[in-house]
This record gives structure tokens, sequence and C-alpha cells, in this order.
């Protein structure tokens, strides 16, 4: 009797069923189908009650809102805005606002919380009991305080804008903000930016082209003075040749306040910095606890081939540290990120305030505004950590773990 | 966050009843031996707490109405505190029976968030307070000013309205509560306070200096303030709605807290209507036939109610102006009880 080789099951339905119904095979699929079916039933029974409901008690319903007149001004807005544009408008102003105050707060608190770390653990007595202190006290403080904290210490310590401190007669700091001249293109900007993203690209490939050269064949090319002069040099060089390309609107004091120039509000200031110290303060834990999840015997290895403190940790430790790191700090991310809707206390116009709060009172449809701003902070989140997966997945991969 | 739960409240309330019951406040209310009843979180001569955490103002002395009117017990009240973004859901929700919370009445109010005005307890008008060393004598003098203002109020509407017909640039920051807008002008961040005048004054007590702070002249808008009810429920909104028109006219018949049982006892037809000696006018209301007496012992008529809180007998001192009585000037009018 000769062994005939069985014929393999087609290959997609054996996969679509281990997928989907695991180890009960078409069974568990028909129940998995059937769960879903009544799940999606009674989702859909509730949103057409809810919208039957609110029709008979007379709740306005639905997103046509979306396209009314807001009537409300925003004191900082990435995209032109004004009083009679939508309310959509609104909503990707408040997007914008804490987007931008969660990325910056976030590079902030990285920055911060490695250098703590860093200090923690360092062998220098001093160093390491400033950092035991700062986390200790910050992290244990709750944020809102802090936020208020810092608000109202930073409005307290600047005068008002008629006895603003002047920075050089051009830049100029008081309790209305930071209020800078604004750059405006002139003749050869366009040249001028193209010759700053060559410089860029140039400086990208450069850095690609030494990490080969390192990885291959352990040839260490120094790349930082050609970066330099390619990042700032080139710029310079154009503009001695082709003259400045853009002027300056300079800020002047006008009746209450500047006009000209672009302003950077206080409310922003004081959030960012009490989001990114607070952060850091656990960042700087999580890293501490990567580091020491290095065994010591990578550091003595380091040193006993002759690298230094710094640049043992740079290529040895750290790199090592990351793959523990990365999870964690995608959950402070996020939490940054979800903290940042604390503005309203100080009156940063971030997506709660000027959307699930001014909106949300103007128009009276709380279901379907707090239902979009749970979805974007959702989305953001889900983003982040998507981001951040990819990063642990590559880290892990170069370690060959 | 309350303002979460009181969507998700909302949404389930409206997602998971079967049908929106017939409501039935007043059996509710009976039931639990409570009135709910939605309050600011703390502005003085409206609706504030004093120092032994008893409310206190004129939004507060409409609920102790109603509560006297049906358990003839003023202190059967349970407060809530709103902030001005949440006060509309929880009254949607259910979570108070009644929004006293010096609320502006406005069509797009009164029609899209399935609630009703019952009234105007106040009428009021948007204005701006200064520090007199910014030297400003009218509202047309603050071109390119940094203006403090409450989120989730008719205030901020009125503020670009105001500014854009006058061609004239602002900043605007704007505060979830009460308190941290005023802190915040306080600590300077904006030149201008801005709200309801009546506001104004209320909030100007709360100031370290407050002579140093003046309100200006301009009243840039209609503000009347009045109780709201839910829609659908027509015997619960006619309580509401006749307890400040029997406030109201109890001031017109000269029936004071003090006076009411002695003018009770008097012939006059009119009074007699009105204090439940005649007819049944309560009953038809699902109250009692004392209702007037109830609610007059409780809180006293109109004109004492205002004095108490915001007018002459008050730290705030507000004249009665347009709140005066319609035939002694001013705006307050009551249908008659016949």
């Amino acid at each position: 009797m000769s062994i005939e080789a069985r014929k393999p099951p087609p290959q997609i339905a054996l996969k679509i069923r281990r997928v989907l119904g695991g180890k009960t095979g078409w069974n568990g699929i028909a129940v998995q189908f059937a769960f879903a079916a009544v799940l999606g039933w009674i989702a859909y029974e509730i949103v057409s009650n809810a919208r039957a409901n609110l029709e008979n008690q007379h709740i306005a319903a639905g997103f046509g809102f979306l396209a009314n007149n807001a009537g409300f001004d925003v004191n900082q807005t990435l995209i032109s805005y004004t009083g009679s544009d939508t309310f959509l408008r609104v909503f990707l102003v408040g997007l914008l606002n804490t987007l931008v105050v969660s990325v910056v707060g976030i590079v902030f608190a990285t920055v911060i919380g490695f250098i703590v770390a860093l200090c923690r653990l360092s062998p220098n007595w001093l160093l390491a009991r400033i950092g035991e202190i700062y986390v200790e006290i910050i992290r244990n403080l709750p944020v809102l305080f802090q936020i208020l904290f810092w608000y109202l210490a930073v409005l307290a310590a600047l005068p008002n804008p008629r006895q603003s401190i002047s920075l050089l007669g051009i830049a100029f700091v008081s309790n209305r903000g930071l209020v800078i001249p604004r750059p405006i293109g002139e003749s050869g900007f366009e040249a001028f930016l193209v010759v700053l993203a060559l410089g860029i690209v140039a400086s990208v490939v450069l850095r690609i082209h030494a990490r080969r050269a390192l990885f291959q064949r352990g040839q260490m090319i120094r790349i930082w003075p050609y970066v330099l002069g390619l990042l700032f040099g080139l710029p310079l060089v154009t503009i001695l040749v082709a003259g400045l390309p853009f002027s300056f609107e300079l800020p002047q004091l006008k009746g209450f306040n500047f006009a000209g120039g672009s302003r950077i509000i206080p409310e922003f200031v004081a959030l960012t910095l009490a989001l990114s110290t607070y952060t850091a303060a656990f960042i700087a834990e999580i890293v501490r606890a990567g580091i020491l999840s290095v065994h010591s015997g990578q550091m003595e290895a380091g040193s006993s081939l002759g690298l230094s403190r710094g640049t043992t940790l740079r290529l040895v430790v750290v790199p090592q540290a990351m793959r523990v790191i990365v999870p964690p700090l995608t959950n402070q991310y996020l939490n940054l990120t979800k903290n940042s809707s604390l503005a309203v206390a100080i009156g940063y116009p971030d997506l709660v305030s000027v959307f699930a709060g001014t909106s949300l009172s103007q128009t009276g449809q709380a279901i379907e505004i707090i239902a979009m701003t749970m979805g974007v902070y959702l989305l953001i989140s889900l983003i982040t950590s998507a981001v951040m997966s990819v990063y642990g997945w590559r880290i892990s991969r170069s370690l060959g773990a | 966050m309350k303002r979460v739960i009181l969507a998700l409240t909302l949404a389930l309330a409206a997602g998971l009843t079967a049908q929106a019951a017939e409501a039935q406040t007043l059996k509710t209310v009976k039931d639990r031996g409570m009135l709910s009843c939605g309050v600011s979180q703390g502005l003085p001569g409206f609706s504030s707490p004093d120092d032994k955490g008893n409310w206190t103002g004129l939004d507060v002395d409409v609920c102790r109405a109603i509560a006297g009117a049906i358990f003839n017990d003023p202190t059967k009240v349970k407060y809530v505190p709103l902030s001005a973004k949440d006060r509309f859901t929880a009254l949607q929700s259910g979570e108070v029976d009644v929004l006293s919370r010096n609320t502006t009445w406005t069509i797009s109010r009164d029609t899209s968030l399935g609630a009703n005005f019952t009234g105007v307890t106040y009428y009021d008008g948007q204005g701006f307070m200064v520090k007199k060393s910014l030297k400003v004598n009218s509202a047309l003098e603050l071109n390119s000013a940094s203006v403090c203002v409450q989120t989730g109020t008719t205030t901020e509407q009125n503020l670009a309205d105001y500014f854009k017909a006058n061609n004239m640039k602002y900043e605007v920051i704007a505060f979830g509560t009460n308190d941290e807008t005023v802190k915040a002008y306080e600590a300077g961040r904006c030149d201008v306070f801005t709200t309801d005048q009546s506001g104004l004054y209320a909030n100007r007590l709360k100031l370290a200096n407050p002579g140093d702070h003046m309100v200006l002249p301009e009243i840039i808008s209609k503000e009347p303030l009045g109780p709201m009810v839910r829609h659908g429920d027509d015997q619960w909104f006619d309580i509401v709605k006749w307890t400040l028109f029997a406030m109201i006219t109890a001031e017109e018949l000269g029936v004071t807290a003090k006076n009411v049982d002695e003018k009770a006892k008097q012939e006059n037809p009119e009074l007699k209507r009105v204090l439940g000696t005649d007819g049944n006018f309560g009953e038809q209301l699902g109250l009692s036939k004392d209702w007037v007496v109830r609610i007059v012992k409780a809180v006293g008529n109109y004109g004492e109610v205002f004095d108490r809180n915001v007018g002459a007998g008050s730290p705030l001192g507000i004249n009665r102006g347009l709140n005066n009585l319609w035939n002694k000037g001013g705006l307050q009018y009551a249908p008659p009880i016949r």
C-alpha cells in the first residue's frame, strides 16, 4: 500500500477558518456571526430609538449643525478663522490646537524625561539627588494644580503690555504672551526654500550612507561638519548672494496690545510647560527602568572596549533599553494627549474647550458633539500607539529579538 | 468628567427608554420628597452658598418658592451646582427638575434644547468691567483689548457681534467656570471682564479691591434671565411659570411674608381669589388651594426677593430699573389670577 500524500485543503478557506473560528472550526464562526448580528441589531435599535426620542422631546439631532455659523471667536487659530465660520471649522481649529500642544508637549517631555533619567543614574551624587527630587515632587502632585500653578506663576511674573519686557526692541514679553517679528516672504523666497530643502535631503542621504558604512564595514565617518555646512552654510551663502529672502513685520504697541508680529499666548506656554514637566517625571522613571533592565555587563563590556560612558550608553545600552521603554512610553504619550483636555481650566482653546464646551452649549447637541470629541481622542490615541508599535517592532527586529 | 457623564446619561436615557414616557415631573418630585434644582456654581445675589453652606439668591428663591408651593416647606430642595456648559444637558437628562441658573432666554435655546423658559426672573444685559487705572470710559474705547469671558454663554457671541459691528479688534480668552474667569481677569491676563451686568456687580464683590474696578455704562445686549423646564410636561411648566407670576402678583397686591395671613382674612375679592379662600386655582395646577400663601410665606413677594438678594437690601445694591413692576416703570408683569 503506497503512502499517498494527502491533498492539502484549500489554503484560503483554512486560513479564514483558523482566524475566525479558532479551535472550534466552522461552528465557532457561525456562533460569532450570530453574536455580531445581535450586537449590530442592539446598536441599531439604540441609535434609532435615541433619534426618535430626541425628536419627540424636540431636542435637535443630527450633524447638520456643523454647517451653521459659530458666531464666537477663538484666540489661537493655526488656520484662518473668524466668527462667521462654521462649527466644522471650530472643530478643526480646536483639533489643531490640541494636536500642537500634544506634539510640542511630547517632544519636551521626552527630552526632559531622558535627561532626568540620566541624572538619576549618574554616579554624581548631586545630579542623582536632583533627579530624584524632581521625580518625587512632580509626579506626586495633581496635574491640574500644576497647570494652574504655571499659568498663575507665568502671569504673575509678567508685566502688562505697556510695561512689557523688550528683547532687543524686536520681541516683547508681557502677560499677553511673547510677541516676535513675523517673517514675510519676498522675491527669492521660493529659491531660498528650495535650497533649504536640498540641504535637508542631502543631510539625510549623508546620514544613511554613514550608518550603512558603520554597520556593513565598521567604518566610522564623521558627517557633522558637512551636515552643518549643508543646513546653515548653504542658506547663508544664498542670502549673501541673493539678498534677504524675507522681511520682518515688527510688533508695535497699539492701544492695549501689540499689533503685527506673531504671538505665543501664555496659556499655550503654561499648558505645554505643565504637561511636559509632569509627563517627564513618569518618562524619567520608565527610561531609568529600561536602562537598569539592561545587564550591567553590557556597560562594563563597553568600557572594557575603551568606549566612554556616554558612547556606551548611546550605542550599547539605550538601544537595548528602548525595547523595554517603548510600550510604557506610548502610554505616557497617550496620557499627555488626553491630559491636554484640562486646557479649559486656563482658557487655552483646545478641542474640549471650543468644541465640547462653547459649541456644545451654543447648539445644545451634546450627544453628537461628545461622541465626535471622544472619537477624535480615540483616533489620536490609536494613531499614536500604531506609530509607537511600528517603532518598537523595528527596534526588536534590529536587535534580532 | 461631568459633561461626558451627563451626555452619556442623556444618550442612554434617549436610547434605552422604549418611548419618551409621559413626563410626570410633579409626581416624581412628590415621590422623591425633594425638588432637584439646577443652580450656578456661585454667583452672589443669584445663587451662591453662604458660609454655613446654605444656598441663597434670587435664582435659589425661585427653587424655594416652588418647593414651598408643593411641600409647604422651602427647605425641601436639592441644589445641583452646574457650569454654564453642563446646565442644559443636566436638565435634558432629568438630573434636575428645574434649571434656575441665570440663563438667558433665546429662540435657539427655547426651540432646539427640548426645554422651555417659564418666564423672566431678571431683565439683564451684557456689560463690561475694567480696571479704573486703564482710564477707559466707554466700551467703544476697547479696540485691541483682551477680554475674559466664561465659555458656554450667550456672552461669547454678543461679544463677537459687538466688536465686529463697531469695527474693533479684540482677543478673547474663554474659561470653563466663572471663578477661573474672574481669577484670570484679576491676574491681569485681560483688560476687560464681560458678562451680564448683574454678574459684573456680583463678581466685583469677589475681587480683592472692588473699588479699583468699574462697570462701563454700555449695555450691549438683552439678557432676559429665567427658569427652564423640560419639554412635554405642561402641568410642570404651568407650576413653575405661575410660581413666578404668584410672586409678582403678591407684590402688586402688597402681600408680604409678614402680612400674608392677615391679608388672607380680608374681604377683598381679588385677595380672596389669589390667596385661595375663594376658587380653586391652586388645585387646577395640581397644588393646594393656598399655594400663593405658601409661596409668599416661603420667600416673600417678588419685590422682597429682589431687595434681599440683589437690590437695596443686599451688598450688590442694584436698582430695580427694568425689574420694577409694570405700573412703576419696569417690565415685571403677571397675567391675572382669576
